[in-house]
């Protein structure tokens, strides 16, 4: 029985498939699945079909007639599709992987392969969409329209690049986050669909990677909406089952030594998942995974992270070390420099590095976090006086 | 992915290259500037990365609270405030280069004598919901 938004839109990529070899061209496929969602959102419970899949393939088809039909414009195609045989069986293809090759498809720029894909493979309508990217519905459908547009010479069959693909579910699992629809849990079901579909050890890692976050979301913000520091982190929130799954997911993936970002990324998820406090922290594996990560992605942020590993791992004058050697100009930079600096016992450099990342943080609340810190330093310095500091 | 607010004011900007108050100018310049405003908001309403976009009177006051019971002080406009906010317009875009390439756009905007104005505009992030992975 098929009764929530979720288990219904997984029947997505299938039900598209399906018109796509058909002869239906894939914008107005996309726009009758998306018809034959809404009627099957309408139905009273009792009246379910017993076989939702031919259900929405059907529905789905007609309406893909109907808007075929009714265009003069498209007056061949008609005449093409109205030779196709008529909705009968329903093929037993997986087209997930096609169709997330597709909305990925390298000519999209990121956002619009992100919108797409919460549409066409995610079964989303325009207007969830648009409200968890806080744009107008209008400006989201244009993006989605045009999207289809740019992909619209793109062969449905053409193989395409997973890595593209894992950037999109990477992106839409870390930033929507308003409206009535959860991104990150939608990203997850996404990416575990498409590590049904192709066998990878990164999509496993990148599974592994969403699972091993989401598990810790509950302490990472207080319900004022405050950050709350790994270290202080009430870890009897974090979510076991997701933990575990994650982590048996990651252990697979790595068995099969093709190591890659993603698996990186996750391992060090892991061990942070799997320690009691921070002090019981793997810290000098977290080092070693961070050094594994730069070979794969040598960028400031994973050398950024990588020095407050060294300044737990070793010493907070080794983390600055480290610090050092990164552009100080990326965001948060000024965050870890702080904190690195006050378990250094420096609270005056400190809390002048705190005001300064509050200054240039790019979220409302990292600004309302370091804004504390400097502000209980200062009181520290108040209390103890000026001489703790170097 | 990132939202930008592109600020215009009447005044506190750097002046623009083309410096003639907008009172000075033929009627159908003034025509020619308004549809170039409009005609950019659709275009980027086409493009998918149109948010808002309002303009402001200049004609505005300071209000603060006066104490309970009180009511709210009133004063103002000052003017010798520096700076003054014309209007806004947001937009959510995929990069900071693609909000600096449409704010150049739209500091073209036809002035006097039909040539671009090259007015100063200011560019600002939004402060965001911070991401998932720490």
């Amino acid at each position: 029985m098929i009764d929530d938004g979720a288990a219904m839109r997984s029947l997505v990529p299938h039900v598209l498939g399906v018109l796509v070899r058909r002869g239906a061209d894939f914008a107005t496929a996309e726009d009758a699945v998306q018809e034959a969602l809404m009627r099957f959102a309408a139905l009273p419970s009792e009246s379910a079909p017993a076989d939702p899949t031919g259900w929405l393939v059907t529905v789905a088809w007609r309406a893909f007639l109907d808007a075929a039909r009714s265009d003069a414009a498209r007056r061949n195609r008609e005449e093409r599709v109205g030779t196709e045989p008529p909705a009968g069986a329903v093929p037993n293809t997986d087209d997930t992987l096609a169709l997330h090759f597709l909305c990925a498809h390298p000519s999209l720029s990121p956002s619009s392969a992100v919108a797409l894909t919460l549409r066409a493979v995610g079964g989303l309508t325009t207007r969830q969409i648009a409200r968890a990217y806080l744009v107008p519905e209008a400006t989201m459908a244009q993006r989605i329209s045009r999207a289809k547009h740019t992909v619209a010479g793109v062969g449905f069959q053409q193989p395409g690049d997973v890595r593209t693909v894992m950037r999109v579910l990477y992106l839409i699992f870390n930033e929507g986050h308003s409206g009535d629809v959860d991104l990150a849990a939608e990203a997850i079901r996404l990416t575990r669909q498409l590590a049904a579909s192709i066998d990878h050890p990164e999509v496993h890692g990148l599974l592994a990677l969403m699972l091993l976050h989401h598990a810790r979301r509950a302490s990472r913000t207080r319900a004022d909406g405050r950050l709350v520091p790994l270290a202080e982190q009430d870890r009897s929130l974090w979510d076991g089952r997701l933990i575990v799954e994650g982590i048996f997911i990651l252990g697979t993936a790595l068995a099969r030594a093709q190591p890659g970002e993603y698996q990186a990324q996750a391992a060090i998820a892991a061990l942070h998942a799997d320690a009691p406090s921070v002090e019981d922290t793997d810290w000098p594996q977290i080092v070693e995974w961070y050094d594994e990560l730069l070979s794969f992605a040598d960028t400031p942020v994973v050398r950024l992270n990588r020095a407050v590993a060294i300044g737990e791992a070793r010493s907070p004058a080794e983390g600055l070390a480290a610090l050092a050697e990164v552009d100080d100009r990326i965001p948060r930079w000024e965050a870890v420099a702080a904190h690195l600096h006050e378990r250094n016992g420096e609270l005056e450099v400190a809390a002048r590095l705190y005001a300064a990342a509050a200054l240039h943080a790019p979220s409302i609340a990292e600004r309302d976090h370091q804004t504390r810190q400097a502000a209980r330093l200062h009181r520290v310095m108040v209390n103890d006086g000026p001489s703790r500091s170097a | 992915m990132a939202k930008y607010l592109l600020l215009k004011h009447y005044r506190g900007a750097p002046a623009p290259v083309n410096d003639v108050p907008m009172d000075r100018w033929a009627p159908e310049e003034v025509d020619a500037h308004i549809g170039y405003m409009h005609d950019f908001a659709t275009r980027l309403e086409a493009t998918g990365e149109f948010v808002d976009g309002q303009a402001l009177s200049p004609d505005g006051m300071w209000v603060r609270f006066d104490g309970e019971g009180r009511p709210p002080l009133v004063d103002g406009p000052f003017a010798e405030t520096k700076d003054l906010v014309a209007g806004w317009m947001v937009i959510d875009v995929d990069s900071r280069e693609r909000a600096i390439e449409l704010a150049g756009e739209l500091s073209a905007a036809p002035g006097a004598g039909g040539r671009p104005i090259h007015e100063w505009l200011e560019v600002r992030p939004f402060l965001t919901i911070g991401p998932n992975v720490e």
